[in-house]
């Protein structure tokens, strides 16, 4: 225990003048001691462990410890045939599947050089752009949840719900789609589901307003967020933080635009960044409404992919799906996408038989969470929980 | 810059780099002797040409003959990408320098290689296993791993995966 001093402090100091009085003792500062944070936390998402050395109520280190949910799923898919592993994809980032899905099947089209129509490109922009949205509802939610906000969460929880309920028509799964497959996807859209896409999109005009009015730019909200964990542009690309973590930094910066694939060149829609406008640029706030103003995006571009199949004809969407997969091309790639959480690579190594030889998934949360030791010192203990939800990472894929 | 181009820049700045250029794949790999690749990568982030400000991947693999360490590099500013390759027989202990203290990033992805591969990384700030146990035994990701009896009394359904060739059939 540290001594016990006597200071005199005047009557009618401003708590600026005791500080200023405090900080001429250094012993002032109390013990440091290790607070277990998880792995049961409710606000980690999932199970993470956090080591938090604090003093008081500053964090001096954190360490986050993974691993909980390891299943090794780099192995598991050296024993699946090149098909088989778009179903276990699903089950990394278990908000978005679709996204995930379009990642793997996209890395083997282009290493095995198949060609697939544009009908096919337009539906899987359309299910991952409504699947992205789904995520970043969740994203949201949860982080209104995590700060004290319990309402917007049911509200963005709703409107989820809806998705689910058309990928539930689309496809039979709710969560996890299994839909699409190297070359093509398991089958066409059903009768009407553009039609449902329509007015689900009529029906979520002036929602995220709502969400604005109702969490964004709630004083309390701002008050807890801004200029809370900063993470500069420099240290994002250091620590290989991407995706709207990035562009919450002020960096443009969207694979669907600097490296576009699926034919995302030809939809008409904006990188929204952070400006910095409640605070400083980079800080909680500034990662958190990226992730509105992109729902606002993802819109746009599902009306404008909606817009697109009804006028196009119809025709085989399992038409490029090879025949067979026992016999492939050998080789190597490193594939990347724009995944809700950041950039989603593949790195697939063949050596031309019908399993895949190795298969790295370099998984956005991942590298997302590994800032954290960085950045933490100086926080307050209740703003790590700021801190994890505004990085929206997902255990599922962190510990793969 | 294409691959080619950055493959005769590095060669004439490292000659005793052993550098080869692997034309075989869809996009070329520069090989490189393991004790250089902390050096490369020091010039190729530092050098305003190169600039290669953003590490995208670091990942483990084993082949038939050896252990190797792969890195995917790409440079925000000048839209380029390359890729790195280092390995050593499966002989002797395969042992590469950090890049750790040039992209931070590479701190985990490395010791999930460590991991996973049982590759060692030299001078790397927290070499620990990161998502096992650091009691756990063997290195899951190699082809000749074989899952301990039990963990702490828990018994573990071992899967036998010799049994499942690997895509011998056809």
């Amino acid at each position: 225990m540290s001594e016990i001093r006597e200071i005199d402090i005047p009557v009618g100091a401003t708590p600026q003048k005791i500080s200023q009085m405090l900080e001429n003792f250094e012993d002032v500062h109390g013990e440091r001691m290790v607070v277990q944070m998880g792995p049961q936390h409710p606000a980690t998402h999932g199970v993470l462990r956090v080591e938090l050395e604090t003093d008081g109520e500053m964090i001096m280190k954190a360490t986050p410890h993974i691993g909980y949910l390891h299943r090794c799923f780099e192995k598991t898919c050296e024993s699946m045939t090149w098909q088989q592993v778009v179903a276990y994809t699903d089950r990394l980032d278990y908000c978005s599947s679709a996204n995930n899905n379009l990642g793997y099947v996209l890395a083997c089209e282009k290493m095995f050089g198949i060609e697939v129509s544009e009908r096919v490109q337009t539906i899987r922009v359309l299910v991952s752009e409504l699947n992205r949205l789904a995520s970043h509802f969740i994203a949201i939610g949860t982080y209104g949840l995590d700060i004290g906000a319990w309402t917007p969460f049911l509200y963005l929880i709703q409107e989820r719900e809806h998705i689910l309920d058309l990928f539930d028509r689309l496809c039979g799964g709710r969560l996890l789609l299994n839909y699409m497959r190297i070359g093509g996807l398991t089958h066409d859209l059903p009768d009407n589901w553009l039609k449902e896409v329509h007015e689900y999109l009529s029906y979520m005009e002036g929602k995220l307003d709502e969400v604005n009015s109702l969490l964004s730019y709630n004083k309390i909200f701002v008050e807890r967020l801004a200029n809370v964990a900063i993470i500069s542009e420099d240290m994002c690309i250091k620590y290989g933080l991407t995706g709207p973590n990035l562009r919450g930094a002020g960096k443009k910066w969207d694979l669907r635009k600097n490296e576009p694939y699926c034919g995302y060149e030809t939809y008409d829609f904006d990188i929204p960044v952070g400006d910095g406008e409640v605070g400083t640029i980079g800080d909680c706030w500034d990662r958190y409404i990226v992730r509105v103003k992109e729902c606002e995006q993802s819109m746009r571009i599902i009306k404008q992919a909606t817009e697109r199949l009804e006028k196009m004809p119809g025709d085989d969407v399992l038409a490029a799906i090879p025949k067979s997969m026992t016999k492939v091309a050998p080789g190597e790639i490193y594939f990347r996408t724009e995944h809700p959480k950041g950039e989603l690579g593949f790195y697939i190594v063949s050596n031309g038989k019908k399993f895949p030889w190795r298969l790295k998934c370099r998984a956005p949360s991942f590298s997302s969470l590994s800032v954290m030791s960085a950045v933490s010192p100086g926080l307050l203990i209740a703003d790590m929980v700021a801190l994890i939800g505004s990085i929206d990472i997902v255990l599922g894929e962190v510990d793969r | 810059m294409t691959i080619p181009e950055i493959f005769n820049i590095l060669q004439e700045k490292f000659p005793e780099a052993e550098l080869v250029l692997e034309e075989n794949n869809p996009d070329p790999i520069i090989r490189a002797k393991c004790e250089a690749i902390a050096d490369i990568s020091l010039l190729l982030r530092d050098d305003p040409d190169f600039s290669f400000d953003s590490l995208m991947c670091l990942s483990g693999v084993e082949t038939v003959e050896e252990f190797q360490t792969v890195y995917h590099l790409y440079s925000m500013l000048h839209n380029h990408k390359v890729t790195l390759r280092a390995g050593g027989t499966k002989e002797e202990e395969l042992i590469v320098p950090t890049v750790s203290h040039i992209w931070p990033t590479a701190d985990w992805h490395e010791r999930e290689s460590f991991d996973l591969f049982g590759i060692k990384y030299t001078d790397h700030p927290d070499p620990r296993r990161i998502l096992l146990p650091d009691d756990w035994v063997g290195y899951p990701l190699r082809k000749d791993y074989e899952p301990q009896k039990t963990w702490h009394k828990i018994p573990l359904t071992a899967i036998d995966y010799k049994e499942e060739d690997n895509g011998d059939e056809s």
